[in-house]
This record gives C-alpha cells, sequence and structure tokens, in this order.
C-alpha cells in the first residue's frame, strides 16, 4: 500500500482525527493520505464490444418487471393481482421472512401478468407502463433532518430498501441487523462493464444525498471504493462522509467482495451491506425528488451487438427493441449483466434489478476438429498454451462454448493466480465439496462471494462450475449457522 | 473431417442411452472428444470460459518432451555405435534409436490406455486425458534394454494401483510414471541397474571395444567422482542414462516450453534446483578430509547436470497432482526433494542415483506440507476473528 494526498473537505477533517488518518497541510488546503490498494492478481478479460460513452434515452420499453429470482432466498407474497393500476414505488410484493421489506413498481401502469413457474412459484410481476408516469409520493427533503428510523422507513416503503445487500451470503440486508460497515464499489472491471464515471456523471447532488443517508443508518463507515490511476469522476472525489479508497490493478479489483477483503475483511458473525454506485443515485432522488426514480443507465455491450451504446432506462424495462443484433452468423445468448456472473434472459425478457450491463455474446455450441490441438491465435486463454498469447491487446469474439469437459482437479496454482484475498481458492472449493463446515469457516467461506470465483472459473483448466458450488457451500453454512 | 464426422454422428445413437453399445460410451465419447471439440455451452456460472482445457495442458507438456525423446533417439544410436566402432552419421543414429525405443513407447501407451479404457467404462466415467503425458513419460525414463513386457507390467501397475485405485486422474498420490519404474526398480532390480544402459545388440561383424562398461555415467559417483563424464558431455547429453535423461539441453528446452506457457510450475523446479545445490554444497563443507574421491567432494552444481535431477525437477517433480498445491507448499517440497536426492546420492554406497525415490518419497509428504500451509492461514484468520470484539 502506498499513500496519495487527496483533498478534502472540513467535513472529513473531523472524521480524519477519529480515524488516525495521517494528514498534513500545504499551503492552504488540508492534504490527507490516503490509502491505494493495489491488487497484482487478476485478469481482465478482453472480450470483444465496449459500450460506446453516448447516452440514448429509451424511457418507454413495452413492459417492466420485477422478478423476485433477482433477489437471492427471497420467498415472495404477492399483493397485487393482474388488471391493478400501479404507480412508481406501489408495493407489487413482499417478503415473507421480513415483511417490512416491499418490492414495488418502477414504472406506472397495470398489472398485466403474474407469471407463475412449477408449484406456482412467482416468476414476473409484469406492468403495462402508461405515459405520465405518476408516482406514490414519499417526504421529500435532506436526509440530515430525517432520522435514522425515518431514513430506513422511507427506503423500505419506497421500495427501495433491496438495492442493499449483506455480506456474507449477498443477500437483502436486514433493516434490524445494522452491518459494521457499507461498500460502494464506484467502478466494475468484470468484461465490458459500464463506466460509473459515466454513470454518474452530472449527478453529483443526487449522489451526495445518497451517501449522506447511507451514512446516517450505519455506525460503522461508509467505504467509497474508487479506482486509482485514471482520473475519477469528481462526483466520487468530492463525496463527504464516505471514506474513498483507491484500488488499482486488474479484474476482479472493482469487485466489492475483494475491496472489503482489503480494507476489513469479514470475520465470522460479522456483515457488511454493499450497494452500486448507481443505486446510491437512487436513494438520493428518493430524497431529492420524494418518489422512486428508477431510471437508470445501462450499458449495451457485446460481440453480437450493433448499437452498442448506454440507454438510460427504468429498471426492469423489457429489452426486446434495445439491441440491434449483428445476425452476420451465430445465434445470440443474451445475459443481463457481465459475461461472467450475469444471468441469461430471453431475447424478449427483462433487465434484472442489480444490472447495469446487458451483454449479448454469440452461442459457442459448434465443434471444431481437432480444436485442442490448433495453435489458436484467435483463442483467448490466461493459461499463454495459445499462440494468442503473443498477441496482447487483442480483443476476442468469446462465445458460450466450454471449450474442454469437466474434469477432476489437476492443475494446481490456477486459482490462487487470479483470486487476489488471503484465501486459498481450490482448498476452500474443496471444503465445500465435501461439506465440512469448519474447514469452510475456516477457510474463509464468510469473505467470499459466488462472484469472486467468477474469474477462477473462467480460467478453470478442469472446467468446473464454481460460482455454483460457492453459492451451495454459502447456503449450506447460512442454512447450518443462520 | 466432414466425412469422418459423419461416420461417428451415424454410429453415436449405439452408444447413447438405450444403444446396443451404451456401456461403452466412455470409449466412444473418448475419441468423439479427441477428434472434435465439443459443442457443450456454458450453462451455469460463468458464460464464458478460458480456451485452455486438460487435453490442450497435456499435448504442451508432450511437446515439452519431444526435444528430450528425439535426443533420447539419437543418442540411444550414438552409444550404440560408439562402442560398436562404427562410424555413423547424424540420421543412422537416430533410427537406430527410433527402431529401439519406439516399441516402448507403442506399449507405455497401448497397456496404460487400456487399463484407462476398462476403468472408465467400468465407472462410466469419461477417459481422462492424464495418462496421455505418463505413457510418455514412462519411456523416457527407462533404460532402453528394458524388457517389454517389463513395460506393460509396470504401465499396468502403475496405473491401475498408483492411480485408479485411489480414483483417476487428479486422486493419486504418487506420480504413476515414477510408480512404474519404482515398480521394475524394485521388482526386477538387474534390468533397470548396473550394465543396462546402453543398447549393446550387435550386428554383423560388429564388436565391442575394450575396457566399454554399459553402466551408467553416474555410477562412478561412489568410486571416485573424477571419472565422472567432462562438462561438455554432461550437458549436451551424449552419456549413458534413461532415454530422456541425458541432455541438459534438450530438457531446459522442455523446461522454456513448460515455463513460457505456464503449465509447469516455476516454483517446484526452482526450489528443487536450489535445494540440491544448497545440499550440495553442504557435504563439501563436512566432506572427509583425506578422500578427495569421496562423493562429498563433487561440485555442488554437478548434481543438477548427473542423472536424472534435472530431468526429475522439470518434468516429475512438477506433476501438479502429485506436488504441493499451495504455493508456499511449492517452494518447501521442490526444495527438500533437492536436498533428498542429493543426500540419497552421496550417503547411500549400493546405488549412485536418489532423484526417483525423492521425489515419491515427497509426493507422500506433499498434502502434508499443504496442510501446514493452510494450517498458518486459519490461525492468521481465526487470530483476527478474536481480536474483534463482537
Amino acid at each position: 500500500m502506498t499513500d496519495v494526498p487527496h483533498n478534502l473537505s472540513v467535513r472529513d477533517f473531523a472524521a480524519c482525527f477519529n480515524n488516525n488518518t495521517p494528514w498534513y497541510f500545504t499551503g492552504l488546503e488540508l492534504v490527507v493520505m490516503q490509502k491505494i490498494i493495489s491488487i497484482k492478481k487478476g485478469l481482465n478479460i478482453p472480450l470483444e464490444g465496449e459500450a460506446e460513452k453516448i447516452s440514448v434515452s429509451a424511457l418507454l420499453a413495452e413492459s417492466y418487471a420485477l422478478n423476485p429470482s433477482d433477489f437471492y432466498g427471497l420467498t415472495p407474497k404477492l399483493l397485487v393481482k393482474e388488471g391493478d393500476k400501479v404507480l412508481a414505488g406501489t408495493p407489487l410484493f413482499y417478503d415473507k421472512e421480513q415483511p417490512k421489506i416491499l418490492f414495488t413498481a418502477p414504472v406506472s401502469g397495470e398489472v398485466i401478468e403474474i407469471k407463475r413457474g412449477e408449484k406456482r412459484k412467482l416468476l414476473s410481476v409484469v406492468i403495462l407502463p402508461d405515459k405520465e408516469n405518476r408516482h406514490v409520493e414519499f417526504r421529500k427533503g435532506n436526509p440530515v433532518q430525517f432520522t435514522t428510523d425515518e431514513i430506513i422507513n422511507q427506503l423500505l416503503e419506497s421500495g427501495i430498501w433491496p438495492v442493499i445487500r449483506q455480506r456474507p451470503y449477498s443477500v437483502i440486508a436486514d433493516p434490524g441487523s445494522p452491518p459494521k460497515a457499507i461498500f460502494i464499489s464506484a467502478f466494475d472491471t468484470n468484461p465490458l462493464a459500464p463506466d460509473y464515471d459515466f454513470i454518474v456523471h452530472g449527478h453529483g447532488e443526487e449522489f451526495q444525498v445518497g451517501i449522506d443517508a447511507l451514512a446516517k443508518i450505519v455506525s460503522g463507515k461508509v467505504h467509497l471504493n474508487i479506482p486509482h490511476g485514471s482520473t475519477p469522476s469528481k462526483v466520487f472525489t468530492k463525496t463527504t462522509g464516505a471514506q474513498i479508497n483507491f484500488f488499482s490493478g486488474p479484474h476482479p479489483a472493482g469487485n466489492v467482495g475483494v475491496q472489503i477483503n482489503h480494507i476489513d475483511p469479514i470475520n465470522k458473525g460479522e456483515k457488511v451491506w454493499y450497494l452500486s454506485a448507481q443505486h446510491v443515485l437512487t436513494i438520493g432522488r428518493l430524497f431529492l425528488e420524494g418518489r422512486y426514480n428508477s431510471s437508470k443507465l445501462i450499458a449495451l455491450t457485446g460481440p453480437s451487438v450493433k448499437n452498442r451504446k448506454y440507454f438510460k432506462i427504468f429498471s426492469g424495462a423489457c429489452i426486446r427493441n434495445l439491441p440491434e443484433l449483428d445476425r452476420s452468423s451465430f445465434e445470440v445468448r443474451f445475459i443481463s449483466g457481465n459475461a461472467l456472473t450475469g444471468h441469461t434472459v430471453t431475447p424478449g425478457g427483462w433487465i434484472g434489478f442489480y444490472d447495469d450491463q446487458l451483454t449479448l455474446v454469440p452461442e459457442g455450441d459448434r465443434q471444431e476438429f481437432m480444436g485442442w490441438m490448433m495453435p489458436g491465435f484467435d483463442k483467448f486463454s490466461f493459461s499463454k498454451t495459445f499462440f494468442s498469447s503473443l498477441l496482447p491487446g487483442k480483443k476476442y469474439k468469446l462465445d458460450t462454448n466450454t471449450h474442454g469437459e469437466d474434469r477432476p482437479f489437476v492443475v494446481t496454482g490456477q486459482y490462487e493466480d487470479v483470486f487476489p484475498m488471503d484465501i486459498y481458492p481450490q482448498h476452500l472449493i474443496k471444503a465445500i465439496l465435501i461439506k465440512d463446515l469448519e474447514l469452510m469457516e475456516n477457510l474463509g467461506i464468510y469473505e467470499v462471494d459466488p462472484e469472486d470465483f467468477a474469474l477462477c472459473e473462467f480460467a478453470c483448466t478442469s472446467k468446473m462450475n464454481l460460482q455454483k458450488i460457492v453459492r451451495e457451500g454459502l447456503d449450506y453454512v447460512r442454512k447450518e449457522c443462520g | 473431417m466432414k466425412f469422418i464426422r459423419d461416420i461417428l454422428d451415424k454410429i453415436k445413437p449405439d452408444f447413447e442411452k438405450g444403444g446396443k453399445f451404451e456401456k461403452f460410451w466412455p470409449a466412444y465419447n473418448a475419441f468423439d472428444v479427441f477428434l472434435f471439440t465439443p459443442a457443450e455451452t456454458t450453462q451455469t456460472g460463468s458464460h464464458i470460459r478460458d480456451a485452455v482445457d486438460l487435453k490442450r495442458t497435456m499435448s504442451v507438456v508432450i511437446l515439452a518432451l519431444m526435444p528430450c525423446l528425439f535426443f533420447g533417439m539419437w543418442n540411444t544410436g550414438y552409444q550404440h555405435f560408439r562402442v560398436t566402432g562404427v562410424e555413423t552419421g547424424l540420421w543412422e543414429n537416430f533410427f537406430f534409436g527410433l527402431i529401439k525405443i519406439f516399441p516402448i513407447i507403442v506399449v507405455s501407451y497401448v497397456s496404460g490406455l487400456t487399463v484407462e479404457f476398462i476403468f472408465a467404462i467400468k465407472r462410466g466415467h469419461p477417459v481422462n486425458e492424464g495418462f496421455l503425458v505418463t505413457g510418455m513419460l514412462i519411456p523416457l525414463v527407462m533404460p532402453v534394454t528394458i524388457p517389454l513386457w517389463m513395460v506393460a507390467v509396470a504401465t499396468v501397475f502403475a496405473v491401475i494401483l498408483g492411480k485408479e485405485a485411489f480414483g483417476g486422474t487428479g486422486m493419486n498420490v504418487l506420480n504413476p510414471a515414477l510408480l512404474a519404474r519404482a515398480f521394475i526398480f524394485f521388482a526386477y532390480p538387474a534390468q533397470i541397474s548396473g550394465e543396462v544402459w546402453n543398447d549393446l545388440t550387435l550386428g554383423e561383424g560388429q564388436k565391442i571395444i575394450n575396457g566399454y562398461s554399459g553402466a551408467t555415467s553416474m555410477a562412478v559417483l561412489d568410486y571416485d567422482y573424477h571419472n565422472l563424464p567432462p562438462l561438455n558431455d554432461l550437458i549436451t547429453g551424449t552419456i549413458q542414462g534413461s532415454i530422456g535423461e541425458t541432455s541438459k539441453i534438450a530438457i531446459a528446452i522442455g523446461a522454456l516450453i513448460l515455463l513460457v506457457t505456464g503449465i509447469g510450475s516455476w516454483r517446484i523446479m526452482l526450489s528443487m534446483f536450489i535445494g540440491g545445490l544448497a545440499m550440495g554444497f553442504f557435504f563439501n563443507n563436512i566432506a572427509p578430509a583425506g578422500n578427495p574421491a569421496h562423493p562429498m567432494n563433487l561440485p555442488a552444481y554437478y548434481h543438477w547436470l548427473i542423472g536424472g535431477f534435472a530431468f526429475g525437477a522439470v518434468f516429475m517433480a512438477t506433476d501438479p497432482v502429485t506436488a504441493a498445491q499451495t504455493n508456499t507448499g511449492k517452494y518447501i517440497y521442490g526444495f527438500l526433494i533437492g536436498v533428498f536426492a542429493v543426500i540419497l546420492r552421496v550417503v547411500n554406497p549400493a546405488y549412485p542415483e536418489g532423484v526417483m525415490l525423492a521425489i515419491l518419497f515427497f509426493n507422500v509428504f506433499a498434502p502434508l506440507i499443504d496442510h501446514y500451509v493452510i494450517q498458518s492461514n486459519i490461525s492468521r484468520r481465526v487470530k483476527r476473528w478474536n481480536s474483534t470484539d463482537r
């Protein structure tokens, strides 16, 4: 870790004394030493298809949906029926375990369909939008004038609360059990990830108000993690009331789990909350505008799409009319989120609640003659076993082929090279596979999340589905230990 | 290619569930995925995946072994004609070796893969690629005079008891190729020690030059190390020894391939070389005075160049399944192999080489080394838990 000077406001001046942060004066400005955390291990996957930094308004989609499956571990209880008229902010369903946690309509309109799956499992509540987009009124005002309970209640009632999630387990935060800290990653290093500097540009006030609200609901710190090396948006660097940490290095430096691990790792029995930078804006707007304004920018990315731009949408928008497909060759997979951790959606599906990105990649259901023997100038690998490793900087049209079959563990050290935490990933995976609870705890299962293993899964020679294994491990721990 | 695909597609239903050869699915599948990388797509987790798989990894190792194999073929001929006093060129030497060594390779692969296929069919799991490398390593650590039936018996033994008994590829404790060699070493010592390191089958009118010994170039170590072959020969590999182990240049090329591609662990290679050197220096310092021929006096760097040290460090100790798996563990594991290989060489008067046994020994201890490395990670974490007040 090294230190860089960073200019701070008077408000953080006081915080410096409390935190024992080193500081000094230069001329008229107070300069405080900030932490830079340098991540060495990892990999930026050179997938082709980054979004241009142009924002296009696409606010009126053909439908909007809220899908309970976006919220891990949720048992929803429905509050509306088909034909009901709703406003933006009208509750659609709630959490059976925590009835205070409401899930509300992102836009106003009519509930046109309630999709159910096997055993009548609730899949989606679909809304046909009206053009006015009327909303439920909430109290306007600076969060500083609210009490902690008032802020929490306003977030719960407006249906914005679920933007805050908890580690371990990545479930919706429990409003009754405060965390030791809140973490916001203001950058994403996943393949073709949206640029949060671009997303928050011009929204400094909303961001600051959002941070103010968050700072009031926790006694611990609010950590805002921004990239070092580039010139991060002033929206982030001028934020007050949060501790700013700088991170440098390849993916997964932008993963909040990695950041937590380097700043304040989760010990057994502890929890932290986290949310995306874009959702901080949503919280800010709740207090500034007094309504649930679910608008957000999403990046349309990937090798199979032509109009790669940022689209301004409301949360849960149908994606049908967004992408212009590059239909030149193959079938396309639509991924809500990024290519490492996102989930597959149908071409007429809806963008996920937590996703700020839509990625379209070609399906890879093709055989190749002696593919494993080819020189492979067009095959990307972390392992340097293909000639493509002689072509640095090249971008690849990666598809969904597994490039091999499931095998037992053979290669070692591969996960470690892309896993920048003080944890033995392969041994943790083995502990999960044999369901050894104590060993899982000892090897750090509380500090990890499936997404932290996405890069290991990408690089795995034995083609193991590690995110699934980690998810099962966390479920097991949660069931046994609560 | 289309026509091969058509044949495979035509017979495929017979091997699928309900087909008449349903049981042989693993065998069919092994051929199919060997010829055509499967059209399988990601169903869960990361949507895109790295291009590398076990086939690619293993073929890189085989590629890295090729310099050793080709040099070994040439050297077999060279050593043969050297002692029979026949003037020969590059290709005559090479073809002599090719004819001698090719059958050993075939026997190794056929016997080993037969066992692999039987177990795959019996257990209904896909045929794993692990044996592709083992099957090449076994011939390279044999003397050229090894009887073929012995290769077959040793290979079958190593694959069944060394690997399949533990659950197959990825589950074995001992390096299967070294286990095959150790099997012959203990079961048929006469065929793998003594004067076996040169093929002396004589052609018409040939005879062996006077005073020649077919012993390994290392045999003199225990009597007077000054009689070791000159440094140049040790490096280029024009000496007698196991087929693949003699040329340090060929091994260096292989090591380079493994290191550049990231397949071989540089940690193990480096620490094993350092371990050997350190022990060599240690012996230099405690060598008995007044006995300049004693092997303890051997200059430490010679340990890198004689016997199977380099080959073992590059191709055997680095086997990821049987080595230590943690990065810290790899340093310890490699270092200890280096140290013990030199101890066995110098202290054991009965047999001049110790690399094989040192590697097998630490194959067994690798999990223990990892255990302690991981325990220190665990105690660090538990300490952190206890230091925070909850």
